[in-house]
């Protein structure tokens, strides 16, 4: 049971992860807000779900035109909406809580929950790992998840682009003077976010089902993750992942499933009354606590 | 040709502000009429309502006392995505109260709303030099929090909640009594922020550090704004938990954190009376409204972003704009 318990904790680790890694993108490292991420997550999983059972395209293209589907709409809530607001952090929440909200209650409205509101997994197969049974969508996540960590990792250090993110958290008049159009940046850090959660919607939902609810649960998530691994680090995400991930899994099976939620929340807390940067977080101090 | 917007005073604004004020009746009424009218509104219109909308005027009521502890905190630089905290602490302290030791309401209500303040301040006091959406993301955490924790101990009524509670002795006196605490409130702080007071509370919003440079302990009065702020969130809980004669975790709901945001936003924040005013016009859309469904929800969503977007000042700093002064097109040379 122990060993069970730790291979289906790793696996949640790296479901945590992969929820967190496109708002770590947008609002850790770029300082975008961007809080209708679980609505997006979610509008990807109903757009695939859509064009697979009403259209009948294949699984792998209508994941593929969900996945671009989410990313230009990413972009145009930024240049519509978000532009107007920027600077002003309780604005750019709640104007993207808004959407979020109208996106989840309109697919709540239309009744699209069930059972049957499910993806395919993408092969039918599963292995004997450490003496359970796990499913081969399972091994692909973790596969795929820690592929994406390493590849954004890569992304913000190595990378013009990514280094232009990083840049206009930091300074944006700075980067400015430097000839990053901070616009634009932030423009491509809203859509890749977003298209990132269109990734992790299409690995993920396989193994249940979608729901307008899961919007606000991928969100807290993907906040808790960010907090406690530190606004702008990768390897952050990663820890956090892992600490919340065997700690939800661990409470789940020694406590009860009441517990698994209270855990996750009174890590965030913690982590906020101590060190709000976060476990990895290298950002200003002074602009969060005085 | 360029044009630009040229905003001017009205001559009976620059009169009225001083002390020829009281030579004319136009000029007293200029001056008084924008405070006579809450006051006029709140007192004749419950009679003219049936009983069913007297009871959206009674969570209007609610509602703008939410918002103006919201706007208040946010007037000290605490921006706070969880007044259902507050709702939720006063609503429980007094269902406790009277359920288990069996008080009056009119006692439960002033002593929930003490103790609910003091526990919620308690509560924030280590999180207090947060700054930013820092602290707010402690707010938005907190109730979510004790909704769970009741639901895994089951201990205060559990997910069944505590029912049976003492309601109180008439509508009527339930309507007037919520509408008296609210112009008191909308009163009161509105001349507490445009004293030296509040002007401290202003400085520690617009630049903490400078406040502290003055010799100013900024906690203490963040401590303060804090208590106050809880104090009017825990009496509108204890309050709702006397009408619905029924407390449980619905208390501890989004609904009481998002819509004092909402209509601090659509009326325009730092007046308390914006905020007033965006509960006033919030609540009764919500009910009429309520036929469509979950619709309702999708258009709150979008009204938020359409605000936001389109009059970012809110609605009451628009209206006092226009009231106070005119403009016109100029040519700029």
């Amino acid at each position: 049971m122990f060993l069970g318990t730790v291979v289906y904790a790793v696996i949640n680790s790296v479901i945590l992860a992969l929820m967190a890694i496109g708002f770590n993108l947008t609002f850790g490292i770029t300082g975008v807000a961007n809080f209708a991420y679980g609505s997006l997550y979610v509008f990807s999983a109903y757009l695939s779900w859509m064009l697979l059972n009403w259209l009948g395209i294949p699984f792998l293209l209508s994941a593929a035109v969900s996945i671009l589907v989410t990313m230009i709409l990413g972009a145009l809530m930024y240049r519509f909406i978000l532009l107007r607001v920027r600077g002003q952090a309780l604005s750019e929440v709640i104007a993207t809580f808004g959407i979020g909200l109208a996106i989840l209650e309109l697919f709540r409205y239309f009744g699209m929950v069930g059972f049957e509101y499910t993806l395919p997994v993408f092969v039918d197969h599963s292995l004997m790992i450490a003496g359970v049974y796990v499913d081969m969508q399972r091994v692909l996540i973790v596969v795929i998840g820690l592929a994406l960590i390493v590849a954004l990792w890569v992304f913000t250090h190595h990378s013009s682009i990514g280094l232009a993110f990083r840049g206009i958290a930091q300074d944006e008049r700075t980067a400015l003077t430097l000839g990053i159009d901070s616009d634009w940046i932030a423009t491509l850090s809203v859509s890749l976010g977003a298209g990132l959660a269109a990734l992790a919607a299409t690995v993920i939902v396989p193994l249940g089902s979608i729901a307008p609810a899961e919007g606000y649960d991928v969100l807290i998530k993907a906040l808790a993750v960010c907090i406690v691994g530190g606004l702008g680090s990768t390897g952050g995400v990663i820890v956090a992942s892992f600490a919340i991930g065997f700690a939800e899994r661990f409470t789940d099976t020694y406590l009860s499933s009441h517990w698994t939620m209270i855990v996750s929340l009174a890590a965030i807390l913690l982590v906020l009354a101590i060190k709000p940067s976060g476990l990895f977080g290298k950002q200003k101090e002074l602009e969060e606590r005085i | 040709m360029q044009r630009r917007k040229e905003r001017v005073d009205r001559g009976i604004k620059v009169r009225a502000g001083d002390v020829f004020a009281l030579c004319s009746w136009r000029e007293m009424i200029y001056l008084a009429a924008p405070r006579l009218l809450p006051i006029a509104v709140c007192l004749l219109l419950p009679p003219m309502l049936g009983a069913y909308w007297q009871k959206v005027l009674l969570s209007v009521a609610v509602f703008a006392l939410l918002a103006i502890s919201w706007d208040l905190l946010a007037q000290a630089g605490m921006i706070s995505l969880g007044q259902a905290l507050f709702f939720g602490m006063g609503a429980y302290v007094a269902g406790v109260l009277n359920r288990y030791a069996g008080i009056h309401p009119f006692i439960t209500m002033p002593v929930a709303s003490i103790a609910g303040g003091v526990i919620c301040t308690l509560l924030l006091l280590p999180v207090l030099r947060l700054r930013g959406i820092y602290f707010s993301m402690v707010t938005l955490i907190l109730p979510l929090m004790f909704v769970r924790l009741i639901e895994a101990t089951r201990i205060i009524g559990g997910t069944e909640g505590l029912s049976s509670i003492t309601p109180l002795p008439s509508r009527w006196i339930e309507l007037y009594l919520i509408l008296a605490v609210f112009l008191f409130a909308l009163f009161g702080f509105r001349r507490m922020l445009a004293s030296d007071y509040g002007l401290v509370w202003k400085g520690i919003s617009d630049n903490d550090r400078a406040v502290m440079n003055a010799g100013i302990n900024i906690y203490w009065f963040k401590i303060q704004a804090l208590f106050i702020a809880s104090c009017i969130g825990a009496f509108a809980g204890a309050f709702m938990t006397h009408v619905y004669m029924f407390v449980g975790m619905p208390v501890f709901a989004l609904d009481y954190s998002i819509l004092p945001i909402a209509a601090a936003v659509v009326g325009g924040s730092g007046t308390l009376a914006g905020a007033s005013l965006g509960a006033f016009i919030l609540v009764p859309l919500s009910e009429i409204l309520r036929g469509i469904g979950g619709l309702r929800i999708v258009f709150y969503g979008i009204f938020l972003v359409v605000f936001i977007v389109a009059l970012p000042e809110g609605i009451f700093h628009y209206i006092q704009r226009k009231y106070h002064q005119f403009e016109r097109w100029v040519e700029v040379k």
